[in-house]
């Protein structure tokens, strides 16, 4: 009897608990979600940043691999996918370091001094801007057809998937970032020293082939090379960016086929015809890019929940 | 006596600085409950102890049977801040930070929206509910501040540096509020102010400096601790009256200060027979009352120090040394 009272107890502490840590996340993601809506300057600015991308980088790209011999590939497609993730990060970037902004305007104490568990917000905070970020690469992807790329509801599907897990595991890395940062003169120092190297080395832009061996190990452990790699391999599925035509040598005569003579020596004369390099679509296989990114995002999610507990 | 908070040899240190030095004291269920003292006295660390956002360093505070440090959130749902700093989220609307707030305390759903009603109402704030807080001006923000403060009908409500640069006028309505809201709800009051006449306000007053309460009563027995009313005189002859004073009439001159000061009983009824009997020309007269003011600078040898190094300031400029590395 007196077991169960106890039980019946706990089970009622276990459900207060759940109910407001589930409040908690409700209305930090509620308010960010409010706040970039409102936030037109921001809106247009990660609206306009990849366009921008796109427009000039690609076709300065487009025009220099025409002019280098590799005309059929397709480099604006190439990249799409990459320009995609970069808008991900920036703003899963963005919406994680406006906790610095809320504990400089005071609103963090608010929030640190309310009834809810701390881990809450930050849960809350990494869902909010999940969501920003989902939010803004799906206007994105209304840009496709401009890059060749046609609309394909499961394409479309798949790579809102794949951004989401970006969003959420990036925006955990800046929660865990941010709730210890102080002020925001530190912020330069992330974008140039952890921000670019990490968009640079995911191959968004280039692809990541006959890198020197300093460069590849690099990309190797860049969480946002799994990413890029899931995206472009979602994106891109059934899309050819590089031109197939190669030398073709004529049809073997039907009296030498059996010679092993002429086989071996043919299948040197192969080997030995300049290669055109192809362009690699996907490095690794899919379900190891989701693995690596969900990996990441678990783990960071976890530190920025440990950063905000100790908080104080 | 029914304490609602009871805190026990309270320290709070940061690195080498100690902010708070072992304070205790008990603050009564439904008191306004005073903390007085100049920038950098240890109010702030005080009440982020109290309301758990700092650790104490060592002993114990309880608040409404909760302990601040295991208790934490039994003790937030306990409370209503209004902090020294705007703490409002400005791109939201005032109902918008209301609601967070609602939310966040789990105010029922069926009740939300009337109270919210009820306390925009209270700090006059009805028609603007719909408008962003960055429009607003600093009174009042600080009043929807205080309308958050009270949306979930606290026990306790702290006030730290409530009316802190806001114009007299705005000042005076706060503590309208403060003292109707006392009235209407029941609810303990605690609050930290270097503005003298502001503590006059309370029930009662901690004077506290460096980190130490030095003195903690209703303000009329602190006042009267300072001693009578104070006269001051200049003369045609100041040794001759100085002379008269010390042997007729009885009175111990104050020596420190460069006039004629001494101190009486009763100030209204000592000076017509004191001007009807002096002997000495008398060129000017006043009397001065005591105020806080006189208390402080009786108990602590130094005038409270409005202009010196605000606390939060001195934290920031210590935490900013102090994670360096990471910046540079």
């Amino acid at each position: 009897m007196e077991q169960e009272v106890s039980q019946q107890i706990r089970s009622d502490e276990l459900s207060k608990r759940l109910v407001k840590l589930g409040i908690g996340i409700y209305i930090t993601w509620l308010r960010d979600v409010k706040r970039f809506f409102r936030d037109r300057i921001r809106l247009v600015g990660a609206f306009g940043q990849p366009l921008i991308y796109l427009a000039l980088l690609g076709t300065g790209m487009q025009a220099a691999f025409t002019s280098f011999g590799s005309g059929d590939t397709k480099y604006v497609t190439f990249m799409f996918p990459g320009i995609v993730c970069m808008t991900v990060l920036f703003t899963a970037m963005f919406s994680a370091i406006s906790i610095i902004w809320d504990r400089e305007f005071g609103f963090l104490k608010e929030m640190l001094v309310a009834p809810i568990p701390r881990s809450s917000l930050a849960i809350g905070k990494v869902f909010g801007g999940g969501t920003t970020a989902l939010l803004q690469g799906f206007i994105l992807l209304l840009f496709m057809p401009l890059v060749g790329i046609p609309y394909n509801l499961e394409k479309i599907a798949m790579m809102m998937v794949v951004m989401f897990l970006l969003a959420v595991s990036l925006t955990s890395f800046g929660v865990a970032f941010a709730a210890r940062m102080r002020s925001m003169e530190a912020f330069p120092i992330i974008m140039n020293f952890i921000l670019l190297p990490m968009f640079f080395l995911s191959g968004a832009l280039f692809p990541l082939q006959n890198l020197p061996g300093w460069m590849e190990v690099l990309t190797k452990i860049n969480p946002m090379t799994y990413a890029v790699d899931a995206m472009r391999g979602v994106a891109l599925k059934g899309i050819s960016i590089t031109s197939t035509a190669s030398i073709s040598l004529p049809e073997v005569p039907a009296g030498l086929a059996a010679n092993p003579e002429f086989l071996s020596w043919i299948s040197q004369a192969k080997a030995a015809l300049p290669q055109a390099p192809q362009l690699q679509v996907q490095y690794y296989p899919l379900w190891l890019d989701l693995v690596v990114v969900i990996g990441f995002g678990v783990f960071l999610m976890l530190m920025a929940i440990w950063q905000f507990n100790r908080q104080d | 006596m029914d304490a609602i908070i009871e805190v026990k040899d309270l320290v709070k240190k940061y690195g080498d600085l100690t902010a708070v030095k072992g304070i205790s004291f008990a603050i009564e269920r439904g008191e306004i409950f005073g903390f007085l003292g100049p920038n950098g006295a240890g109010k702030t660390t005080t009440i982020n102890i109290l309301c758990t956002l700092l650790g104490p360093t060592s002993g114990s505070a309880i608040l409404d049977g909760y302990d601040v440090v295991k208790d934490r959130e039994s003790v937030r749902e306990s409370i209503g801040l209004v902090f020294q700093d705007p703490s409002l989220d400005d791109r939201l609307t005032a109902r918008e930070n209301l609601e967070f707030h609602a939310y966040a305390y789990r105010v029922p759903k069926e009740e939300r929206d009337q109270r919210i009603h009820e306390v925009l109402e209270m700090v006059e704030l009805l028609d603007r509910e719909k408008n962003r807080v960055e429009t607003f001006s600093g009174g009042m923000k600080r009043r929807l501040e205080i309308a958050r403060g009270l949306l979930h009908y606290p026990k306790v409500l702290f006030l730290d540096e409530p009316t802190i640069g806001l114009d007299p006028q705005t000042r005076n309505s706060i503590w309208e509020y403060i003292h109707e809201l006392k009235k209407q709800h029941d609810i303990t009051i605690f609050l930290t102010t270097h503005y003298m006449d502001e503590a006059e306000n309370c029930g009662r007053i901690a004077i506290i400096d460096y980190g130490e309460i030095i003195a903690l009563d209703t303000p009329e027995e602190l006042k009267s601790q300072v001693g009578g009313d104070v006269v001051t005189i200049t003369t045609e002859d100041d040794v001759e009256a100085e002379r008269v004073l010390v042997d007729d009439f009885k009175v111990e001159m104050i020596q420190d200060r460069e006039c004629l000061c001494f101190e009486v009983e009763s100030g209204e009824s000592f000076i017509p027979r004191f001007i009807r009997d002096f002997p000495v020309s008398i060129n000017s007269i006043s009397l001065h009352r005591p105020t806080l003011d006189d208390v402080f600078l009786k108990l602590t040898g130094h005038a409270i120090r409005p202009e010196g190094a605000d606390e939060l300031a001195a934290m920031r400029a210590f935490a900013r040394g102090w994670r360096g590395p990471i910046r540079r």
